[in-house]
């Protein structure tokens, strides 16, 4: 920044006087040019990387705080539709479903917190509450696609299956191969239209929409909602999840 | 009586770093809003089967860059967002508090005499009307812009948080609605960028300078027989 000129001995022309505010400010725009060419070149420089750098990090993670303290509530509902809503969705990710799932030989790992680990059978999940919810269901990339759902709550889930574990601050989901992992704050896990889904427009989920059961969160964007799931934890540590390590927001919320 | 020249104040200070700070700011969220767009780019101009123009062409997005960007794009968008959302609610408030807003929101002539603005800038013979600081199609482009400014923080928090403002998607017409409205905003700002750079160039030197440093010279009166 320019420094303030030593006082005239005779007053300044109006002239004079413009020239010197002139050279002031433009001197400032160009530093101001400088900076923004700066951060442009920035944004350049991490394009294309695998992770996202510590100070994008960052403020995602003050944006997540801001949301979880200031916005987020299992009373605020995502919006639901009539059946005749319901469109097409198309099958966006199959990694961990790449080999054909025996059905039959299909259980569930659960790890409650602090109480020792289980096997749980479909027949498990579908004597818990059935929730039957029409959602739009959201891509990150940015489309959605009207979908009805069936399934159970994680509340009930987590109630009946590993009682005190809603006390964990992270859900973590797997598929059988665990090639595709969630990790899942608790206050989203626990919503009402959270939902272990079983059934999905009127029919038993088939095998590329995740079958035998999948996870369906209208809180969260799809790359949370894991297909297949073969083991569930519940855990304080933030779990590793698949596309957080792509680069993408962790929270993921909607 | 002679004439003389002397230092007139076109623009606040606080005008120009708002001004000046959004520009970069506002590059920065249309870009990061295309890396977000390109992975799901519906938009175009055309009705039915005929599209007219595709929002936006392969070479466009290769030229740009912003091929397989999502992840960045998001990080970028939702960072610069608050930059973007401070700078604008600064400046309306600074502009209503300060009073500066009288300069810039059209009254009631400020339709007709707009169409005159437009009718003399593209050639015809017809008269400006008097004028302040701003002319009337200034008054109205102004506040247009500092609405859809205002607009596009709202449908931003709309696809941003669709499930926790409900309300807002829903006032918006739906998440998808409000996602077209999104991105027509933007449209909408680089046209108006569009037309505000063959403006301020048609202005000529002193009216941009004015814009960087506050000042022009104006032209008054004075009387020099010492009555």
């Amino acid at each position: 920044m320019a420094t303030k000129p030593k006082a005239p001995k005779t007053p300044l022309s109006p002239e004079q006087e413009l020239a010197r505010r002139s050279r002031r400010s433009f001197l400032a725009l160009g530093a101001g040019t400088v900076g923004a060419a700066a951060g442009g070149y920035w944004i350049h420089s991490v394009m294309g990387q695998d992770d996202l750098p510590a100070s994008l990090r960052s403020i995602l993670g003050v944006n997540e705080r801001v949301v979880r303290t200031a916005l987020y509530s299992d009373r605020h509902l995502a919006r639901t539709y009539p059946a005749s809503a319901i469109g097409k969705i198309k099958v966006n990710g199959e990694i961990g479903m790449e080999e054909p799932i025996d059905q039959a030989a299909w259980c569930l790992d659960l790890a409650p917190l602090g109480s020792p680990a289980r096997t749980l059978s479909i027949a498990d999940i579908r004597s818990l509450p059935r929730f039957e919810e029409t959602i739009d269901f959201k891509c990150v990339e940015g489309w959605s696609t009207v979908t009805q759902f069936a399934g159970a709550r994680i509340s009930d889930f987590t109630a009946k299956f590993a009682p005190g574990s809603e006390k964990a601050a992270y859900v973590a989901m797997r598929t059988p191969s665990k090639d595709y992992y969630v990790g899942v704050d608790m206050p989203s896990a626990l919503h009402p239209q959270t939902l272990l889904a079983y059934e999905m427009n009127g029919k038993p989920l088939e095998d590329r929409h995740g079958a035998p059961l999948r996870l369906v969160m209208p809180v969260k964007y799809g790359i949370k909602n894991i297909k297949r799931i073969g083991g569930i934890e519940y855990t304080n540590e933030r779990p590793a999840d698949y596309w957080f390590e792509q680069g993408y927001d962790y929270y993921a919320g909607l | 009586m002679s004439r003389v020249k002397v230092l007139e104040e076109k623009h606040k200070l606080a005008t120009r770093w708002f001004h000046w700070l959004n520009f970069p700011i506002l590059a920065a969220m249309i870009y990061s809003g295309l890396l977000i767009y390109w992975s799901y780019d519906p938009y175009r101009i055309g009705l039915g089967n005929v599209t007219i123009f595709h929002f936006f062409p392969k070479g466009f997005y290769e030229l740009t860059g912003v091929v397989q960007q999502l992840a960045i794009g998001m990080a970028l968008h939702f960072a610069i967002a608050w930059l973007f959302a401070i700078n604008g609610i600064a400046y309306v408030l600074y502009t209503l508090i300060s009073g500066e807003w009288r300069a810039l929101t059209p009254d009631r002539n400020s339709f007709r005499e707009a169409a005159h603005v437009a009718l003399h800038d593209v050639g015809f013979p017809v008269p400006l009307p008097p004028q302040g600081r701003y002319n009337a199609a200034q008054r109205i482009t102004y506040s247009a812009i500092v609405l859809m400014g205002g607009l596009s923080l709202l449908t931003g928090l709309a696809i941003y948080k669709p499930a926790q403002l409900h309300w807002l998607s829903a006032t918006l017409g739906g998440y998808e609605w409000a996602r077209w409205e999104h991105f027509w905003l933007t449209m909408g700002y680089v046209g108006f960028f569009v037309i505000h750079i063959a403006q301020v160039i048609r202005a000529g030197w002193a009216n941009f300078r004015a814009m960087v440093c506050g000042y022009d010279l104006k032209e008054t009166e004075i009387n020099t027989n010492g009555d």
